[in-house]
């Protein structure tokens, strides 16, 4: 259905899923200020908190649009041997393999550029390597049992798996990276 | 298609989107890293962060598809000068409802670090921040996706595909820049900073 373009309306159609998702991610915020000692005494970590959780968040989303695509196309079938599916989720894992790396080196690089960072550079990109693989692997499980979950109740994937992956994924970056923290430091 | 080759196509389609959008986080992280002064001053307010990012994300990137949509059925023209009174409202709504989210999001992180006993600052300062950081990204956001998506629409771009990766960027750079904007103005203003 067309949401009319008054305030009144879009606000109705927009306020509840908004305050829901901005209380999931208050739990997020929980999970990040019980690690904020450490955060706070490394730079590098600091720098790699929006990052992480938007790249995570990301790569739930392209992976969600482009389910819901071949979906919409019929060319998705929910057998653990598709083409589809497997290809898609070896994808995700293979951006996360190329960008993360990166993300890490940057984020050390930044930190030491303006803070000046107290980790090294290997330990940065190792937990930020650690952490995009774990996030990528998650990110397929959630966008598959999303988009699954979607078919099976019959909503259009485009309006229901986006949102809710993207921000299930960026809960899933700050727990993620905590625990990789925490196990590295 | 193979396994192989819609692999190949599916890195190929993701990669430029999800190198700028790290382009735009590794900037919004520098800022944070260089806020721990104030998460020292303002205890509680880390832990806002997430819920305020993601609320640019969610308000103004609907605000976006919302346009798209509106420009591809006609409802709205890609211009300012003369615009639809349908344009302004979306605006209004968007901010409107991002400073809702951003006060409940400061009220409830409030409330939870209070109750598991946590060190918080008052109420009033989070209050305060999250709004007047949610009112200055929230101009500035709606001014870029407006931009963003007239332009792309004029040029001949889908606008779909643009709102998504622009909107994430955007909001996170915006989001911190004008969180720490608001914290100094805040303290500052209370007689702490």
């Amino acid at each position: 259905m067309q949401t009319e373009w008054t305030i009144r309306a879009i606000s109705r159609a927009m306020l509840p899923v908004l305050l829901v998702l901005t209380l999931v991610e208050i739990g997020s915020g929980l999970v990040l200020s019980s690690f904020e000692a450490e955060l706070l005494r490394s730079p590098s970590l600091l720098v790699l908190v929006p990052v992480t959780i938007g790249t995570a968040g990301n790569l739930g989303s392209i992976l969600a649009a482009r389910l819901s695509t071949a979906f919409h196309l019929g060319t998705l079938s929910f057998d653990p041997g598709d083409d589809a599916l497997i290809g898609n989720a070896a994808a995700t894992v293979g951006l996360a393999g190329t960008v993360f790396p990166l993300i890490g080196l940057g984020a050390w690089g930044l930190a030491e550029l303006t803070a000046g960072a107290s980790l090294s550079p290997l330990t940065v990109v190792f937990i930020a390597v650690t952490s995009g693989l774990t996030l990528a692997v998650l990110a397929v499980f959630v966008t598959f049992t999303a988009t699954y979950a979607a078919y099976r109740f019959e909503l259009d994937p485009d309006d229901v798996v986006i949102p809710v992956v993207t921000n299930v994924c960026d809960v899933l970056g700050v727990v993620v990276l905590f625990g990789v923290v925490v196990l590295v430091l | 298609m193979t396994v192989r080759e819609v692999a190949v196509a599916a890195y190929r389609e993701g990669l430029p989107a999800l190198a700028a959008s790290a382009v735009g986080g590794l900037l919004a992280g520098v800022v944070l890293g260089g806020m721990r002064a104030e998460f020292r001053a303002v205890p509680g307010l880390l832990a806002l962060v997430p819920a305020l990012l993601a609320t640019r994300g969610n308000v103004y990137g609907s605000l976006g598809a919302r346009l798209a949509t509106g420009l591809h059925q006609g409802l709205v023209a890609p211009e300012l000068r003369g615009a639809d009174a349908r344009l302004y409202r979306a605006v209004a709504a968007a901010i409107l409802n991002g400073l809702l989210a951003s006060g409940v999001a400061a009220v409830a992180a409030f409330l939870t670090l209070l109750a598991l006993g946590k060190d918080v600052a008052p109420v009033w300062v989070l209050l305060a921040i999250a709004l007047l950081a949610g009112l200055l990204s929230g101009i500035v956001l709606s001014v870029t996706v407006v931009a963003v998506v007239f332009a792309g629409y004029r040029r001949g771009y889908n606008p779909d595909t643009l709102v998504g990766p622009i909107v994430t960027t955007a909001g996170d750079i915006f989001g911190v820049a004008f969180l720490l904007l608001a914290v100094r103005t805040v303290l500052y203003a209370a007689g702490v900073g």
